[in-house]
């Protein structure tokens, strides 16, 4: 009926090309669609792709040519050949700064993820009001990285800070949680956890609706318990969600940014003595602070050959669970 | 008889006690306490809003609304070197541009994956789904920015509008959303009556994609609006967005805790006002996302 009235409105309504094709004139009409067959569906991809090689592989490629030189915005730029990686790979603030992003990550991840996963468990179980309770979990993922870091860091103050005072009431002294490298960690990952773990848990419970429910009768009519259950079942089904959110929050700890500048009052140094500054903080402290551009697009490239070193060790790492048992 | 005791036995051993599905007290309590954290910060931040900057130090912390929210809000808006209203109007722009151009492009795209067949098809969207694991914002910052200054286009909108509109994400997900929502069969016989391409993409897999660009358009603008890094170096502290003017409140005012939390709760409202009106949607795209990832 509705392919009727279309067929119906061609003519009139899309006049030209619509109201030749009727005619006589098989030549045109046929290169017409033709070039519609065979080119629209390039058209279409067309603005991605654009886009794409304008303002993601160029900037990508013209990176690691910026690396190669000392590099001015307006004036010089002087080729200089490795000397930007070989300075790096002796520079102590560098691996400071990846020593600090890798602590904040595992500290961070290890943690969130075994949490989401019990959590997505819990609430995977039969329960009322699950949708309030599922959104009550995502709320965090909503409030903005800055919003977050503001909060935890008044949260984490020394001396009028919750967090403190908290601990307080078991007897500990008031910690200055920005000075030593253990506490500003715990401090930011618990950011990072705070805002992503209720994430993680919605993405596990949407693989663990998939399993089949016969797997679990199956194993309940042989008497395993559901600790067992959870365990011999649920977590190795759900290998390649785990490899996934894995990989994403590679990604997103490497390149931690807002929450440590924050927390380091808006600076990019990350305390008096780097004890929390993370390479995208060096990175933007070199180039938009220093002005050595070279330098920091030599160790955007590091950075993102270890996120790769990195996704494929713990990929590698995660499809070894279950594989034991 | 004996058939008939078989079927009367069958539905009974059905429902096998499923222990593993079963919310014990513990579970109970566990998620209650999850929910509390989850919550807490938020709630706090929100009374300290409306308080004064005394409360916001005693201890234990006060849990319950002041009187001062209107007066604190107006003190964010009239807060000097902060630009908070610039910033959320700016915030509003781009994070409203980037996310109607994200998701036509997505869509265009993803309907051309999912239900044309052209050469180089595969290799294309197999790139697309290698860079979606490059950071490209970060990895390309310092081109990114020799580009704006090139071209004279630091400190305005665009230089933050244009880099954040390669979405590989977007245009994954839409392919997959349309694989599933447009059957093949359809487009060929919308072709077969004459439709030419375009016609068919508006005229039958937009209204069918539909959801999904709904999705895709909260994640874009919550992605958008929550982006710190590359905006506070292409954009002046004088011309910021929300979250740069977050910061610069954060950095001028940094003792006066009620102003501050007055403006993360103003800079959260947009967001919690998608999440109250949309949070069915979000879940269900995250769940959905997640299935097929």
């Amino acid at each position: 009926m509705s392919l009727h009235v279309d067929a119906g409105r061609v003519p009139s309504r899309a006049a030209p090309s619509g109201g030749r094709r009727r005619e006589q004139r098989p030549a045109p009409r046929r290169f017409l669609s033709w070039l519609d067959l065979r080119a629209t569906p390039y058209i279409f991809v067309s603005p991605y792709f654009i886009l794409f090689a304008i303002f993601g592989l160029f900037p990508l490629l013209f990176t690691a040519w910026v690396s190669l030189h000392k590099w001015q915005l307006a004036g010089e730029k002087t080729f200089i050949g490795l000397e930007n990686y070989t300075k790096l790979l002796v520079d102590e603030k560098f691996w400071n700064a990846v020593g600090n992003t890798v602590g904040i990550f595992l500290i961070a991840t290890v943690p969130q993820l075994l949490i989401a996963l019990l959590l997505a468990n819990a609430l995977n179980k039969k329960l009322r009001g699950r949708l309030v309770i599922r959104l009550s979990v995502l709320i965090p993922l909503i409030t903005s990285v800055v919003a977050v870091a503001v909060v935890f860091t008044q949260l984490y103050g020394r001396d009028y800070g919750v967090v403190n005072w908290i601990l307080g009431l078991f007897g500990t002294d008031n910690i200055h949680w920005q000075n030593e490298k253990w506490s500003s960690w715990i401090a930011i990952a618990t950011m990072v956890d705070w805002r992503w773990t209720g994430y993680n848990a919605i993405i596990y419970l949407a693989a663990m609706q998939t399993i089949p429910k016969d797997l679990y009768e199956a194993a309940s009519i042989d008497g395993a318990s559901p600790r067992r259950q959870f365990w011999g079942i649920t977590v190795p089904m759900l290998k390649p969600t785990i490899i996934f959110t894995v990989i994403v929050s590679t990604i997103g700890g490497f390149t931690l940014f807002a929450e440590p500048v924050m927390f380091g009052s808006g600076l990019m140094t990350g305390g008096t003595t780097g004890q929390f500054q993370t390479v995208a903080m060096f990175i933007v402290k070199e180039g938009f602070r220093d002005f050595e551009y070279g330098y920091a697009a030599a160790a955007a490239w590091v950075l993102f050959l270890l996120i790769l070193i990195t996704v494929l060790i713990n990929s590698v790492l995660v499809r070894g669970i279950g594989r034991s048992k | 008889m004996t058939t008939l005791t078989r079927t009367r036995r069958a539905p009974a051993a059905r429902p096998v006690r499923l222990d593993a599905f079963r919310a014990t007290p513990l579970t109970k309590v566990a998620l209650g306490f999850a929910i509390f954290l989850s919550i807490f910060p938020l709630y706090w931040m929100i009374i300290i809003a409306t308080r004064s900057n005394e409360d916001a130090h005693s201890m234990p912390p006060p849990l319950l609304p002041g009187g001062n929210l209107g007066e604190n809000i107006k003190a964010v808006f009239e807060a000097e070197n902060a630009h908070f209203m610039t910033g959320i109007v700016n915030s509003l722009i781009i994070a409203t541009t980037v996310t109607l151009a994200v998701v036509i492009i997505s869509a265009l795209a993803g309907f051309a994956f999912a239900s044309l067949q052209f050469r180089g098809r595969n290799v294309l969207l197999l790139s697309i789904v290698l860079t979606m694991m490059v950071p490209l914002q970060q990895m390309g910052i310092v081109p990114l920015y020799q580009m704006m200054v090139t071209l004279g286009w630091t400190n305005t909108l665009k230089a933050v509008i244009l880099p954040f509109l390669v979405n590989g994400f977007g245009v994954f997900m839409m392919t997959q959303y349309t694989q599933q929502a447009v059957p093949r069969e359809l487009v060929e016989a919308a072709r077969v009556d004459g439709a030419s391409t375009l016609r068919i993409w508006f005229n039958v897999a937009l209204p069918a994609v539909r959801p999904g660009m709904a999705v895709l358009a909260i994640q874009t603008f919550m992605l958008i609006w929550n982006e710190f890094m590359w905006p506070l170096i292409v954009l002046t502290p004088d011309n910021p967005t929300v979250q740069v003017a977050l910061r610069a409140l954060n950095d001028r005012y940094s003792t006066n805790y009620v102003l501050i939390f007055a403006g993360t709760t103003v800079s959260i409202i947009p967001l919690l006002l998608v999440f109250v009106f949309f949070g069915r949607q979000i879940i269900g795209g995250l769940m959905e996302g997640a299935v097929k990832a």
